[in-house]
Protein backbone atom coordinates (compact mmCIF):
# COMPACT_ATOMS: atom_id res chain seq x y z
CA UNK A 1 0.00 0.00 0.00
CA UNK A 2 1.22 3.36 -0.79
CA UNK A 3 2.76 5.64 2.00
CA UNK A 4 0.27 8.23 1.58
CA UNK A 5 -2.49 5.81 0.99
CA UNK A 6 -2.11 5.13 4.49
CA UNK A 7 -1.21 8.44 5.57
CA UNK A 8 -4.52 9.10 4.37
CA UNK A 9 -6.62 6.44 6.61
CA UNK A 10 -4.39 6.97 9.74
CA UNK A 11 -5.41 11.00 8.77
CA UNK A 12 -9.15 10.11 9.14
CA UNK A 13 -8.69 8.15 12.08
CA UNK A 14 -6.85 11.21 13.76
CA UNK A 15 -10.08 13.20 12.71
CA UNK A 16 -12.31 10.84 14.83
CA UNK A 17 -9.64 10.77 17.50
CA UNK A 18 -9.40 14.63 17.61
CA UNK A 19 -13.55 14.67 17.49
CA UNK A 20 -13.76 12.39 20.78
CA UNK A 21 -10.73 14.01 22.42
CA UNK A 22 -12.76 17.50 21.76
CA UNK A 23 -16.23 16.74 22.77
CA UNK A 24 -15.10 14.71 25.75
CA UNK A 25 -13.26 17.68 27.04
CA UNK A 26 -16.28 19.95 26.10
CA UNK A 27 -18.62 17.77 28.11
CA UNK A 28 -16.34 17.21 30.90
CA UNK A 29 -14.74 20.57 32.01
CA UNK A 30 -18.36 22.07 33.17
CA UNK A 31 -20.33 18.99 34.17
CA UNK A 32 -16.93 18.50 36.66
CA UNK A 33 -17.55 21.81 37.94
CA UNK A 34 -21.50 20.77 38.90
CA UNK A 35 -19.49 17.23 40.33
CA UNK A 36 -17.42 19.49 42.50
CA UNK A 37 -19.87 21.15 43.56
CA UNK A 38 -22.32 18.60 44.73
CA UNK A 39 -18.97 16.58 46.47
CA UNK A 40 -18.36 19.54 48.28
CA UNK A 41 -22.17 20.72 49.18
CA UNK A 42 -22.93 20.86 52.64
CA UNK A 43 -26.44 18.83 51.56
CA UNK A 44 -25.06 15.24 52.41
CA UNK A 45 -26.88 12.77 50.06
CA UNK A 46 -25.57 14.96 47.06
CA UNK A 47 -22.24 14.78 48.75
CA UNK A 48 -22.59 11.19 49.21
CA UNK A 49 -23.88 10.25 45.80
CA UNK A 50 -21.30 12.26 44.53
CA UNK A 51 -18.61 10.80 46.38
CA UNK A 52 -19.98 7.02 45.02
CA UNK A 53 -20.25 8.37 41.53
CA UNK A 54 -16.18 9.66 41.24
CA UNK A 55 -15.46 5.54 43.44
CA UNK A 56 -17.02 4.47 40.47
CA UNK A 57 -15.51 6.45 37.96
CA UNK A 58 -12.03 6.61 39.22
CA UNK A 59 -12.07 3.16 40.45
CA UNK A 60 -13.20 0.71 37.43
CA UNK A 61 -11.27 1.17 34.28
CA UNK A 62 -12.88 3.11 31.49
CA UNK A 63 -13.47 0.20 28.97
CA UNK A 64 -15.91 -1.17 31.16
CA UNK A 65 -17.63 2.06 31.43
CA UNK A 66 -17.53 2.31 27.66
CA UNK A 67 -19.24 -1.50 27.56
CA UNK A 68 -21.61 -0.96 30.30
CA UNK A 69 -22.85 2.31 28.82
CA UNK A 70 -23.10 0.49 25.33
CA UNK A 71 -25.42 -2.37 26.58
CA UNK A 72 -27.48 -0.72 29.30
CA UNK A 73 -30.06 0.87 26.75
CA UNK A 74 -30.36 -2.98 25.85
CA UNK A 75 -30.14 -4.94 28.91
CA UNK A 76 -32.07 -2.24 31.46
CA UNK A 77 -34.82 -0.75 28.59
CA UNK A 78 -34.57 -3.23 25.62
CA UNK A 79 -33.56 -0.26 23.30
CA UNK A 80 -32.31 -1.65 20.28
CA UNK A 81 -28.36 -0.75 19.43
CA UNK A 82 -27.84 0.75 16.39
CA UNK A 83 -25.27 2.09 14.35
CA UNK A 84 -24.41 5.24 15.99
CA UNK A 85 -24.80 3.60 19.54
CA UNK A 86 -21.27 2.83 19.79
CA UNK A 87 -20.13 6.18 19.40
CA UNK A 88 -22.75 7.56 21.49
CA UNK A 89 -21.79 5.31 24.29
CA UNK A 90 -17.86 6.09 23.96
CA UNK A 91 -18.54 9.96 24.52
CA UNK A 92 -20.75 9.59 27.24
CA UNK A 93 -18.70 7.12 28.74
CA UNK A 94 -15.24 9.76 28.08
CA UNK A 95 -17.34 12.78 29.67
CA UNK A 96 -18.07 11.05 32.80
CA UNK A 97 -15.31 9.70 33.48
CA UNK A 98 -13.07 12.55 32.82
CA UNK A 99 -15.80 15.28 35.00
CA UNK A 100 -14.93 12.20 37.86
CA UNK A 101 -11.14 13.49 37.75
CA UNK A 102 -11.69 17.26 36.96
CA UNK A 103 -14.33 17.49 39.67
CA UNK A 104 -11.43 15.96 42.10
CA UNK A 105 -8.99 18.31 40.52
CA UNK A 106 -11.00 21.67 40.89
CA UNK A 107 -12.06 20.37 44.63
CA UNK A 108 -8.67 20.07 45.48
CA UNK A 109 -8.02 23.72 43.78
CA UNK A 110 -10.59 25.37 45.36
CA UNK A 111 -10.37 24.00 49.04
CA UNK A 112 -6.41 25.09 48.84
CA UNK A 113 -7.79 28.91 48.59
CA UNK A 114 -6.57 30.35 51.98
CA UNK A 115 -9.75 31.07 54.34
CA UNK A 116 -8.38 34.89 54.76
CA UNK A 117 -8.88 35.53 50.75
CA UNK A 118 -12.48 34.62 51.48
CA UNK A 119 -12.29 36.71 54.80
CA UNK A 120 -10.81 39.97 53.42
CA UNK A 121 -13.79 39.39 50.48
CA UNK A 122 -16.29 39.07 52.96
CA UNK A 123 -15.53 42.51 54.71
CA UNK A 124 -15.19 44.47 51.38
CA UNK A 125 -18.97 43.51 50.62
CA UNK A 126 -18.32 41.33 48.06
CA UNK A 127 -21.10 38.69 47.54
CA UNK A 128 -20.46 35.03 47.18
CA UNK A 129 -20.91 34.83 43.37
CA UNK A 130 -18.52 38.37 43.01
CA UNK A 131 -16.43 36.06 45.56
CA UNK A 132 -15.97 32.81 43.56
CA UNK A 133 -15.53 34.34 40.26
CA UNK A 134 -13.44 37.45 40.69
CA UNK A 135 -11.36 36.31 43.75
CA UNK A 136 -11.62 32.31 44.10
CA UNK A 137 -11.43 31.18 40.44
CA UNK A 138 -8.82 32.92 38.84
CA UNK A 139 -6.56 31.55 41.36
CA UNK A 140 -7.57 27.88 41.32
CA UNK A 141 -7.63 28.01 37.85
CA UNK A 142 -3.75 28.72 38.00
CA UNK A 143 -3.26 26.34 40.79
CA UNK A 144 -4.71 23.34 39.23
CA UNK A 145 -3.60 24.22 35.94
CA UNK A 146 -0.13 21.53 36.25
CA UNK A 147 -2.62 18.52 37.33
CA UNK A 148 -5.45 19.66 34.13
CA UNK A 149 -2.46 19.52 31.99
CA UNK A 150 -1.64 15.59 32.86
CA UNK A 151 -5.03 14.89 32.70
CA UNK A 152 -5.55 16.62 29.24
CA UNK A 153 -2.91 14.83 27.68
CA UNK A 154 -3.73 11.48 29.61
CA UNK A 155 -6.90 11.78 27.61
CA UNK A 156 -5.07 12.53 24.50
CA UNK A 157 -3.94 8.87 24.59
CA UNK A 158 -7.17 7.34 26.37
CA UNK A 159 -8.94 8.13 23.18
CA UNK A 160 -7.43 4.92 21.78
CA UNK A 161 -9.18 3.17 24.14
CA UNK A 162 -12.24 3.71 21.88
CA UNK A 163 -10.91 1.04 19.47
CA UNK A 164 -12.17 -1.75 21.77
CA UNK A 165 -15.94 -1.25 21.08
CA UNK A 166 -15.09 -0.43 17.63
CA UNK A 167 -14.76 3.20 16.72
CA UNK A 168 -12.61 3.55 14.10
CA UNK A 169 -10.85 6.44 15.64
CA UNK A 170 -7.20 6.57 14.70
CA UNK A 171 -5.62 3.57 16.64
CA UNK A 172 -8.24 1.18 15.18
CA UNK A 173 -7.03 2.23 12.07
CA UNK A 174 -3.31 1.51 12.95
CA UNK A 175 -4.10 -1.93 13.93
CA UNK A 176 -6.16 -3.08 10.73
CA UNK A 177 -3.62 -1.65 8.68
CA UNK A 178 -0.51 -2.84 10.31
CA UNK A 179 -2.58 -6.48 10.04
CA UNK A 180 -2.70 -6.07 6.62
CA UNK A 181 0.39 -4.77 6.07
CA UNK A 182 2.21 -6.84 8.40
CA UNK A 183 4.39 -4.58 9.72
CA UNK A 184 4.55 -2.54 12.71
CA UNK A 185 4.84 0.83 10.84
CA UNK A 186 1.16 1.88 10.95
CA UNK A 187 1.45 1.87 14.40
CA UNK A 188 4.55 3.69 14.46
CA UNK A 189 2.73 6.86 12.59
CA UNK A 190 0.01 6.09 15.03
CA UNK A 191 2.27 6.34 18.04
CA UNK A 192 4.05 9.88 16.00
CA UNK A 193 0.49 11.64 15.89
CA UNK A 194 -0.33 10.81 19.31
CA UNK A 195 3.13 12.67 20.34
CA UNK A 196 2.33 15.81 17.81
CA UNK A 197 -0.98 15.98 19.08
CA UNK A 198 0.43 16.05 22.67
CA UNK A 199 3.13 18.21 21.69
CA UNK A 200 0.77 21.01 20.74
CA UNK A 201 -1.33 20.67 23.57
CA UNK A 202 1.95 21.01 25.87
CA UNK A 203 2.54 23.97 23.72
CA UNK A 204 -1.06 25.66 24.61
CA UNK A 205 -1.06 24.46 28.21
CA UNK A 206 2.59 26.82 28.50
CA UNK A 207 1.16 29.67 26.93
CA UNK A 208 -1.69 29.95 29.65
CA UNK A 209 0.75 28.68 32.44
CA UNK A 210 3.41 31.62 31.25
CA UNK A 211 0.29 34.14 31.42
CA UNK A 212 -0.77 33.37 34.76
CA UNK A 213 3.01 33.31 35.70
CA UNK A 214 2.68 36.94 36.86
CA UNK A 215 2.18 36.43 40.27
CA UNK A 216 2.72 33.59 42.51
CA UNK A 217 1.65 33.35 46.47
CA UNK B 1 -22.14 63.76 61.79
CA UNK B 2 -23.77 66.59 64.39
CA UNK B 3 -23.59 64.87 67.66
CA UNK B 4 -20.05 64.09 67.89
CA UNK B 5 -20.30 61.73 70.89
CA UNK B 6 -22.75 59.64 69.54
CA UNK B 7 -20.60 55.97 68.86
CA UNK B 8 -20.08 55.01 65.65
CA UNK B 9 -20.20 51.28 66.85
CA UNK B 10 -21.68 50.04 70.28
CA UNK B 11 -21.70 46.40 71.10
CA UNK B 12 -23.29 45.36 74.17
CA UNK B 13 -23.03 42.18 76.62
CA UNK B 14 -21.95 40.01 73.75
CA UNK B 15 -21.13 36.39 74.67
CA UNK B 16 -19.78 33.78 71.97
CA UNK B 17 -18.60 30.49 72.59
CA UNK B 18 -17.28 27.78 70.05
CA UNK B 19 -18.87 24.25 71.48
CA UNK B 20 -18.29 24.57 74.91
CA UNK B 21 -14.85 26.46 74.71
CA UNK B 22 -16.94 29.99 76.00
CA UNK B 23 -14.79 33.18 74.21
CA UNK B 24 -16.37 36.20 75.43
CA UNK B 25 -18.18 36.70 78.26
CA UNK B 26 -20.62 39.75 78.12
CA UNK B 27 -17.98 42.00 76.25
CA UNK B 28 -19.52 45.63 75.78
CA UNK B 29 -17.52 48.23 73.71
CA UNK B 30 -18.38 51.34 71.94
CA UNK B 31 -16.16 53.78 70.01
CA UNK B 32 -17.11 57.15 69.47
CA UNK B 33 -15.63 58.95 66.62
CA UNK B 34 -12.13 60.05 66.01
CA UNK B 35 -11.55 57.85 68.79
CA UNK B 36 -8.50 55.22 68.96
CA UNK B 37 -8.99 52.64 70.90
CA UNK B 38 -5.77 50.01 71.81
CA UNK B 39 -7.37 46.23 72.27
CA UNK B 40 -4.72 44.71 74.49
CA UNK B 41 -4.13 41.36 76.67
CA UNK B 42 -2.87 37.60 76.55
CA UNK B 43 -3.30 35.09 73.61
CA UNK B 44 -6.63 33.33 73.74
CA UNK B 45 -7.93 36.19 75.75
CA UNK B 46 -10.59 36.90 72.45
CA UNK B 47 -9.06 39.57 71.01
CA UNK B 48 -9.53 38.16 67.41
CA UNK B 49 -12.62 36.79 68.37
CA UNK B 50 -14.49 40.47 68.99
CA UNK B 51 -12.74 42.15 65.77
CA UNK B 52 -14.49 39.16 63.87
CA UNK B 53 -17.63 39.61 65.79
CA UNK B 54 -17.74 43.46 64.86
CA UNK B 55 -16.61 43.12 61.36
CA UNK B 56 -19.57 40.35 61.30
CA UNK B 57 -17.16 37.09 60.07
CA UNK B 58 -18.22 35.43 63.23
CA UNK B 59 -21.89 35.85 64.94
CA UNK B 60 -21.98 36.04 68.84
CA UNK B 61 -24.22 33.83 70.69
CA UNK B 62 -25.96 36.69 72.32
CA UNK B 63 -26.03 40.68 73.02
CA UNK B 64 -25.90 43.38 70.73
CA UNK B 65 -24.68 45.17 67.84
CA UNK B 66 -25.23 48.92 66.53
CA UNK B 67 -23.05 51.07 63.88
CA UNK B 68 -24.16 54.27 64.63
CA UNK B 69 -28.33 54.22 64.14
CA UNK B 70 -28.07 50.42 62.26
CA UNK B 71 -29.44 47.84 64.37
CA UNK B 72 -27.49 44.92 63.16
CA UNK B 73 -28.06 41.97 65.84
CA UNK B 74 -30.78 42.86 69.11
CA UNK B 75 -31.55 40.65 71.87
CA UNK B 76 -34.64 38.56 71.74
CA UNK B 77 -34.69 36.56 75.05
CA UNK B 78 -31.29 36.29 75.70
CA UNK B 79 -30.68 35.40 71.83
CA UNK B 80 -28.91 37.49 69.21
CA UNK B 81 -30.82 38.20 66.30
CA UNK B 82 -29.04 39.25 62.95
CA UNK B 83 -30.65 41.82 61.02
CA UNK B 84 -31.42 41.03 57.07
CA UNK B 85 -29.20 40.56 54.11
CA UNK B 86 -29.76 43.92 53.29
CA UNK B 87 -28.78 45.26 56.90
CA UNK B 88 -25.49 42.54 57.06
CA UNK B 89 -24.93 44.51 53.65
CA UNK B 90 -25.05 48.16 54.92
CA UNK B 91 -23.18 47.46 58.09
CA UNK B 92 -20.11 45.98 55.88
CA UNK B 93 -20.17 49.74 54.39
CA UNK B 94 -19.23 51.25 57.75
CA UNK B 95 -16.21 49.44 58.55
CA UNK B 96 -12.75 48.21 57.75
CA UNK B 97 -10.42 45.43 58.82
CA UNK B 98 -6.79 44.91 58.54
CA UNK B 99 -5.31 41.45 59.06
CA UNK B 100 -1.96 40.18 60.74
CA UNK B 101 -1.61 38.44 57.07
CA UNK B 102 -2.77 41.30 54.64
CA UNK B 103 -5.02 38.97 53.07
CA UNK B 104 -4.56 41.20 49.26
CA UNK B 105 -5.61 39.17 46.34
CA UNK B 106 -2.52 37.86 45.16
CA UNK B 107 -3.79 37.93 41.40
CA UNK B 108 -4.75 41.69 41.13
CA UNK B 109 -2.54 44.71 40.85
CA UNK B 110 -2.09 47.06 44.24
CA UNK B 111 -3.93 49.23 42.18
CA UNK B 112 -6.46 47.20 41.63
CA UNK B 113 -6.60 45.40 45.39
CA UNK B 114 -7.47 48.95 46.25
CA UNK B 115 -10.19 49.86 43.19
CA UNK B 116 -12.15 46.63 42.55
CA UNK B 117 -14.28 46.65 45.76
CA UNK B 118 -14.93 50.01 45.69
CA UNK B 119 -16.12 49.53 41.76
CA UNK B 120 -17.51 47.17 41.88
CA UNK B 121 -19.34 46.65 45.31
CA UNK B 122 -20.11 50.29 45.90
CA UNK B 123 -20.73 51.12 42.32
CA UNK B 124 -19.21 54.20 42.48
CA UNK B 125 -16.64 56.17 39.39
CA UNK B 126 -13.69 54.24 38.26
CA UNK B 127 -11.99 57.54 37.52
CA UNK B 128 -12.83 58.95 40.71
CA UNK B 129 -12.07 55.45 42.63
CA UNK B 130 -8.70 55.42 41.21
CA UNK B 131 -7.85 59.11 41.92
CA UNK B 132 -8.49 58.59 45.81
CA UNK B 133 -6.83 55.37 45.71
CA UNK B 134 -3.43 56.98 44.44
CA UNK B 135 -3.87 59.99 46.95
CA UNK B 136 -4.19 57.00 49.39
CA UNK B 137 -0.81 54.89 48.15
CA UNK B 138 1.33 58.52 48.12
CA UNK B 139 -0.35 59.12 51.70
CA UNK B 140 1.05 55.35 52.40
CA UNK B 141 4.45 56.13 50.99
CA UNK B 142 3.93 53.22 47.87
CA UNK B 143 3.31 55.91 44.93
CA UNK B 144 4.54 54.60 41.82
CA UNK B 145 3.64 50.62 42.81
CA UNK B 146 0.24 50.55 41.32
CA UNK B 147 1.23 48.10 38.79
CA UNK B 148 3.00 46.18 40.87
CA UNK B 149 1.59 42.52 42.44
CA UNK B 150 1.59 41.79 46.11
CA UNK B 151 4.16 39.00 45.85
CA UNK B 152 6.82 42.01 44.75
CA UNK B 153 6.48 43.80 47.79
CA UNK B 154 7.67 43.95 51.21
CA UNK B 155 5.57 42.56 54.26
CA UNK B 156 5.43 46.43 55.46
CA UNK B 157 4.62 47.25 52.14
CA UNK B 158 1.75 44.90 51.97
CA UNK B 159 0.52 45.67 54.85
CA UNK B 160 0.36 49.29 53.82
CA UNK B 161 -1.61 48.36 50.47
CA UNK B 162 -4.22 46.45 52.56
CA UNK B 163 -4.68 49.39 54.67
CA UNK B 164 -5.44 51.49 51.86
CA UNK B 165 -7.71 49.26 50.55
CA UNK B 166 -9.25 49.07 53.67
CA UNK B 167 -9.34 53.03 53.66
CA UNK B 168 -10.43 53.39 50.24
CA UNK B 169 -14.00 51.72 51.10
CA UNK B 170 -14.57 55.35 53.18
CA UNK B 171 -15.21 53.51 56.41
CA UNK B 172 -16.37 54.91 59.42
CA UNK B 173 -13.95 52.78 61.80
CA UNK B 174 -11.15 51.53 61.02
CA UNK B 175 -10.38 47.73 62.88
CA UNK B 176 -6.64 46.32 62.97
CA UNK B 177 -6.18 42.75 63.82
CA UNK B 178 -2.29 42.59 64.82
CA UNK B 179 -1.48 44.38 62.16
CA UNK B 180 2.49 44.44 62.52
CA UNK B 181 2.90 40.79 64.23
CA UNK B 182 4.09 39.19 60.79
CA UNK B 183 6.21 41.92 60.27
CA UNK B 184 9.94 42.37 61.57
CA UNK B 185 11.37 45.56 63.95
CA UNK B 186 11.87 48.03 60.75
CA UNK B 187 8.70 46.83 58.91
CA UNK B 188 6.90 47.04 61.66
CA UNK B 189 7.48 50.89 62.30
CA UNK B 190 6.69 51.78 59.20
CA UNK B 191 3.02 50.55 59.66
CA UNK B 192 3.16 52.15 62.52
CA UNK B 193 3.68 55.42 61.42
CA UNK B 194 1.18 54.67 58.96
CA UNK B 195 -1.68 54.02 61.68
CA UNK B 196 -0.34 56.99 63.72
CA UNK B 197 -0.82 59.34 61.27
CA UNK B 198 -4.49 58.39 60.52
CA UNK B 199 -4.79 58.54 64.37
CA UNK B 200 -3.59 62.39 64.08
CA UNK B 201 -6.02 62.67 60.97
CA UNK B 202 -8.85 61.42 63.82
CA UNK B 203 -9.53 58.03 61.99
CA UNK B 204 -11.53 56.12 64.41
CA UNK B 205 -9.92 52.93 64.84
CA UNK B 206 -9.89 50.38 67.10
CA UNK B 207 -6.34 48.10 67.40
CA UNK B 208 -4.95 44.85 68.61
CA UNK B 209 -1.64 45.17 69.07
CA UNK B 210 1.10 43.50 71.05
CA UNK B 211 3.15 46.77 70.85
CA UNK B 212 2.18 48.38 74.10
CA UNK B 213 4.78 51.89 73.70
CA UNK B 214 3.12 52.18 70.16
CA UNK B 215 -0.83 51.64 72.26
CA UNK B 216 0.31 54.19 75.07
CA UNK B 217 1.12 56.63 72.68
CA UNK B 218 -1.39 56.76 70.32
CA UNK B 219 -4.79 54.88 71.42
CA UNK B 220 -6.87 57.53 73.30
CA UNK B 221 -8.54 54.35 75.26
CA UNK B 222 -6.94 51.12 75.82
CA UNK B 223 -8.94 47.77 76.67
CA UNK B 224 -7.55 45.02 78.42
CA UNK B 225 -9.03 41.95 77.51
CA UNK B 226 -8.01 39.00 79.16
CA UNK B 227 -10.38 35.43 79.52
CA UNK B 228 -13.33 36.94 77.18
CA UNK B 229 -14.02 39.75 79.53
CA UNK B 230 -12.50 43.46 79.97
CA UNK B 231 -10.43 42.96 82.89
CA UNK B 232 -9.43 46.93 82.93
CA UNK B 233 -10.18 50.27 80.50
CA UNK B 234 -9.15 53.67 80.58
CA UNK B 235 -7.10 56.36 79.23
CA UNK B 236 -3.96 54.77 77.48
CA UNK B 237 -1.47 56.38 79.74
CA UNK B 238 -3.27 55.43 82.83
CA UNK B 239 -4.09 51.87 82.22
CA UNK B 240 -0.19 51.33 80.97
CA UNK B 241 1.62 53.50 83.53
CA UNK B 242 -1.06 52.95 86.43
CA UNK B 243 -3.22 49.99 85.76
CA UNK B 244 -5.74 49.22 88.79
CA UNK B 245 -5.86 45.76 88.04
CA UNK B 246 -3.66 43.22 89.41
CA UNK B 247 -3.95 40.75 85.88
CA UNK B 248 -3.30 43.95 84.26
CA UNK B 249 -0.09 44.79 86.15
CA UNK B 250 0.97 40.78 85.43
CA UNK B 251 0.75 41.29 82.04
CA UNK B 252 2.13 44.65 81.75
CA UNK B 253 5.07 43.49 83.32
CA UNK B 254 6.13 40.28 80.60
CA UNK B 255 6.32 43.32 78.20
CA UNK B 256 8.31 45.38 79.78
CA UNK B 257 11.69 44.88 78.25
N1 LIG C 1 -12.90 29.16 64.89
C1 LIG C 1 -12.69 28.77 66.17
N2 LIG C 1 -13.13 27.57 66.58
C2 LIG C 1 -12.93 27.16 67.86
N3 LIG C 1 -12.30 27.87 68.78
C3 LIG C 1 -11.82 29.08 68.44
C4 LIG C 1 -12.00 29.59 67.09
N4 LIG C 1 -11.43 30.82 67.05
C5 LIG C 1 -10.94 31.06 68.27
N5 LIG C 1 -11.17 30.02 69.11
C6 LIG C 1 -10.79 29.97 70.53
O1 LIG C 1 -11.23 31.14 71.15
C7 LIG C 1 -10.33 31.61 72.13
C8 LIG C 1 -9.98 33.07 71.86
O2 LIG C 1 -9.29 33.16 70.64
P1 LIG C 1 -8.88 34.53 69.98
O3 LIG C 1 -8.28 34.20 68.68
O4 LIG C 1 -10.05 35.44 69.98
O5 LIG C 1 -7.80 35.07 71.00
P2 LIG C 1 -6.82 36.30 70.83
O6 LIG C 1 -6.99 37.14 72.04
O7 LIG C 1 -6.98 36.95 69.53
O8 LIG C 1 -5.39 35.60 70.92
P3 LIG C 1 -4.02 35.94 70.14
O9 LIG C 1 -3.34 37.04 70.89
O10 LIG C 1 -3.25 34.67 70.24
O11 LIG C 1 -4.37 36.32 68.75
C9 LIG C 1 -9.14 30.67 72.07
O12 LIG C 1 -9.28 29.75 73.15
C10 LIG C 1 -9.29 29.97 70.77
O13 LIG C 1 -8.79 28.67 70.84
MG1 LIG D 1 -5.81 37.12 67.75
Amino acid sequence: MAFDTMMGMLGNGFVVTIELFLITLLGSLPLGVFVALGRMSSFLPLQWIMRFYISIMRGTPLMLQMFAIYFAPYYVFGIDLTPDSKWNATIVAFIINYAAYFAEIYRSGIQSIPRGQYEAADVLGYSKTQTFMKIVLPQVIKRILPAMGNEIITLVKDTSLAFAIGVAEMFSTAKALAAREANMFPYLLAGLFYWLFNMVVEVVLNRVEKKLDYYHD
Amino acid sequence: MTDSNKPLVTIENVYKSYGSNQVLHGVSLSVSPGEVVAVIGPSGGGKSTLLRCATLLERFDSGTLAYGDLDVAVDRDGTAVYGSKDVIAQAKLRFGLVFQNYNLFPHYTVLKNITDAPISVQKRNRDEVEQQARQLLSRMGLEGNEGKVPCELSGGQQQRVSIARALCMNPDILYFDEPTSALDPELTQEVLRVIRSLAESHMTMVIVTHEMTFARDVADRIVFLDGGSIVEEGPADQVINNPTQQRTREFLLRYEG
